[in-house]
């Protein structure tokens, strides 16, 4: 059987149980090794690792990266995890189970740049990358073997070796035959981990797995399979595929293929991007509209910022707000110029804003630009009935001039100190 | 109550109602026609709580009294019913049916109690004056093009009717506008207008007054306040309310100092502007406007569709200018155009375009450049 040392790189054709090149443990056989071409690579408990790296006292203490009291936990190290903290879990709660956790507030822009740094570490090997999140992404290496003159897995685990020692962050990869199983499989073996699932052990690896395993299955779907009697894979496949569809509808039919291993998605490198937005939970909710427009006003420029930087318009504006309730109040306008500006997206959204007649309190706000295009090179020029627009289009542009030059300091709103 | 009544007559009556009933209204009231007999007339009264219009029509009234019914559904029948067909409507209090007789076709119809039904307040109005149906038609035809659907400026979705004071004295405006272009069309002031309140008529009382400005020998007595607006012919009574907001400074919006000076065919420049338009993306629409001496290229180049491009010969005398417009808006305003050469001034291509139609200004639209 095909085995691979994921310390020296070395491969050899019998399992053993150290490696024989460098005595390493950390060893990987398959009979199909050498011929998956399909894989997840997922950081390990990203943003805590990004913040662990750049503080090093960090290291043995159980560290949350989440929004104030009143958020949620984004990403919690292994240390957090043991006391069971979990993603998505109320701040308060986590800090219940784990009193002694170093809470620290997201850094978006930091782990997009550590982000992009493993991008550029993916681009090396192969352009089919379709990136799922700032930490995981899939790679198809399918066909790149000649040039790189090794098979995929030793590509790989090449590239998990490189991010840890190059960028301090840890990577599981999942290898596969396709993304479905390539991401199952970047999970089941974390932290620093490398699994693989090959065509033959398919059937056996997914036999009593839960559904919930497949993409796309939530609580309800759950339910609903349950309400039915199947509660594993191996419960789908006992289904005919005619009555199975006909049953949950047509949407169902993904499901009895995931459930048999089948999936033709391929990898697709950048999927469109959809919408640019960002949303903040206040500390505690709030009706007070001057306070709602100071929080626009920073989230808006955050989005543009992200917009500029990307050199797209967005033709729809939507303006996001959670009640008190979690239930969720949006509005979307269409703008008559597809725009990129803080200002111009600030006053559709305002407006937006000043249309909603429900008094709140609200413990969200959110907003965002979806519909989007290449910017072209120059601004709209404006509406009739707002003819300063131009001139305050004109002021942003030499702000974000100066910013380049200067640093993102170096020149800001007054509003944006509120 | 019971009457009898020709088929076109009350077409026509239930036509006018129909289309101000709410299509999706949650008050079922509101989707009912309320017919009140009396005399020898029937008049029909249809209200979704800001348009009320009635309609009387001559009818042979043998009992009267007054009973609602679904306005979609009797229009509905009588649309169907057979020319010339003398039909008669009929409220039985004992069933709470009306029967609808024609021939012999027979309906039964639910109805809703009379009380029901909401009748409008009425208003004080301080200024009444009477236009002939010609020029009303005309504020209003040339300007609701440029009415804004966008409902966060809810005071740019109607026509802002006002007096104001035009080069050749005190006239009746109407202004529209969506932010993008802009209509001003003015008439001369109708006696008894002076003291008239600006008021925003909204995109629907618009489109269902039209209805009464077809006839070219009419003449339309209109009533202004501050809240409402009603505009009558001897049979039929229109009665909105108006936006409740301040119309913006249109008067800022209107360049002055616009000096290169285009004039063109409007009907050989619309359809030029149409035919290049063809190749433009779905959503920007934009057409290139390429000005040089007496020549003018049109020009259209979308990445991913291609690429089209007309010349015009027009009279033009500035400096080259190249400029770009949505198309839709350009095909607008050019067919505004109806007796003379369309005369464009431009200033650069960032600033706002004005047209009008020979050097008439009674009706004169900006519109906003685009980047292309």
């Amino acid at each position: 059987m095909p085995a691979l040392c994921r310390d020296c790189l070395a491969s050899f054709e019998s399992p053993a149980s150290r490696c024989p090149a460098c005595g390493g443990p950390r060893l990987l056989a398959h009979p199909e090794l050498f011929e998956l071409s399909i894989a997840h690579v997922d950081c390990d408990a990203f943003y805590a690792s990004v913040e662990k790296r750049d503080d090093p006292s960090l290291a043995a203490r159980p560290v949350i990266v989440g929004g104030g009291t009143r958020g949620v936990v984004s990403t919690c190290c292994y240390i957090a995890r043991i006391a069971g903290v979990r993603s998505a879990m109320p701040m308060f709660q986590a800090l219940k189970l784990c009193p002694d956790a170093v809470v620290i507030r997201p850094r978006g822009s930091h782990y997009a740049a550590v982000s992009r740094q493993i991008r550029t570490l993916f681009e090396a090997l192969t352009p089919q990358i379709e990136p799922l999140s700032l930490d995981e992404a899939f790679l198809d290496l399918s066909g790149t073997e000649r040039l790189h003159r090794a098979p995929p897995a030793v590509l790989l685990a090449r590239l998990a070796r490189d991010i840890e020692t190059q960028l301090g962050v840890t990577v599981s990869v999942g290898l596969s035959h396709n993304k479905f199983l390539a991401k199952v499989a970047s999970d089941l073996d974390k932290p620093r981990g490398f699994a693989v699932i090959g065509r033959a052990d398919t059937e056996a690896f997914l036999r009593d797995k839960p559904v919930r395993i497949l993409w796309g299955v939530g609580a309800a779907t759950q339910a609903a399979l349950a309400a039915a009697g199947i509660r594993t894979l191996a419960d789908i496949r006992r289904q005919d595929r005619a009555a199975f569809a006909r049953r949950f509808g047509a949407a169902s039919d993904r499901l009895w293929r995931l459930a048999h291993g089948l999936d033709s998605r391929r990898v697709a490198p950048d999927a469109a991007l959809k919408s640019v937005s960002n949303e903040t939970t206040f500390d505690a909710d709030t009706a007070d509209r001057d306070l709602l427009d100071a929080h626009l006003w920073r989230l808006v420029e955050k989005v543009s910022d992200r917009m500029k930087a990307m050199h797209l318009v967005g033709r729809v504006v939507t303006l996001k707000l959670r009640r008190a309730d979690f239930s969720l109040l949006s509005r979307r306008i269409s703008l008559h110029d597809p725009a990129q500006l803080a200002d111009t997206l600030y006053h559709a959204a305002a407006g937006l804003l000043a249309g909603v007649r429900e008094p709140g309190p609200f413990r969200l706000i959110g907003v965002g630009f979806s519909e989007l295009l290449p910017a072209p090179a120059l601004d709209p020029v404006g509406d009739l009935l707002d003819p300063a627009a131009a001139t305050r289009a004109g002021a942003e542009r030499a702000t974000d001039a100066i910013r380049a030059r200067f640093g993102p300091q170096a020149i800001i709103k007054g509003r944006s100190l509120l | 109550m019971k009457i009898s009544i020709e088929r076109a007559a009350l077409l026509k009556a239930v036509a006018q109602a129909q289309s101000v009933v709410e299509r999706r209204n949650t008050i079922p009231i509101l989707a009912n026609v309320l017919i009140e007999a009396e005399g020898a007339t029937a008049s029909f009264r249809a209200t979704d709580l800001d348009i009320e219009v009635v309609d009387r029509a001559p009818a042979m009234v043998e009992r009267a009294g007054a009973t609602t019914v679904s306005a979609v559904m009797l229009h509905e029948i009588v649309r169907k019913l057979p020319d010339g067909a003398l039909i008669s409507l009929a409220d039985d209090p004992a069933t709470g049916r009306l029967s609808v007789q024609a021939g012999r076709s027979h309906f039964s119809l639910a109805t809703l109690p009379r009380e029901d039904f909401p009748v409008m307040a009425n208003s004080e109005y301080t200024a009444n004056f009477s236009a002939p149906a010609p020029v009303l038609r005309r504020l209003f035809d040339k300007s609701k093009f440029a009415i804004s659907t966008e409902e966060t400026r809810y005071y740019l979705n109607g026509v802002y009717m006002h007096v104001a004071t035009s080069e050749t004295g005190p006239v009746l405006r109407c202004v529209a506008t969506d932010g993008h272009r802009l209509a001003r069309i003015d008439a001369p002031l109708p006696e008894g207008a002076e003291g008239m309140p600006g008021v925003i008529v909204p995109r629907k009382t618009v489109g269902e007054m039209r209805k009464l400005l077809d006839d070219d020998e009419a003449t339309i007595a209109v009533s202004v306040s501050e809240t409402k607006v009603r505009f009558a012919t001897p049979t039929i009574t229109l009665t909105s309310k108006v936006i409740d907001g301040t119309f913006p400074d249109y008067t800022r919006v209107i360049p002055i100092g616009n000096t290169r000076r285009l004039e063109v065919d409007a009907a050989e420049f619309a359809r030029a502007v149409d035919r290049v338009a063809t190749v433009s993306s779905e959503r920007s629409r934009a057409v290139k406007l390429s000005l040089d001496e007496d020549r003018l290229v049109l020009s259209v180049n979308a990445p991913d569709a291609g690429a089209a491009e007309e010349e015009l010969a027009v009279a033009y005398a500035d400096e080259r200018l190249e400029i770009g417009f949505n198309a839709k808006y350009l095909l607008e305003i050019a067919s505004q155009v109806d007796r003379e050469n369309a005369v464009f001034l431009f200033n650069s291509s960032g600033d706002p375009t004005l047209m009008r139609e020979g050097n008439d200004t009674s009706a004169v639209y900006v519109v906003m450049p685009m980047r292309v």
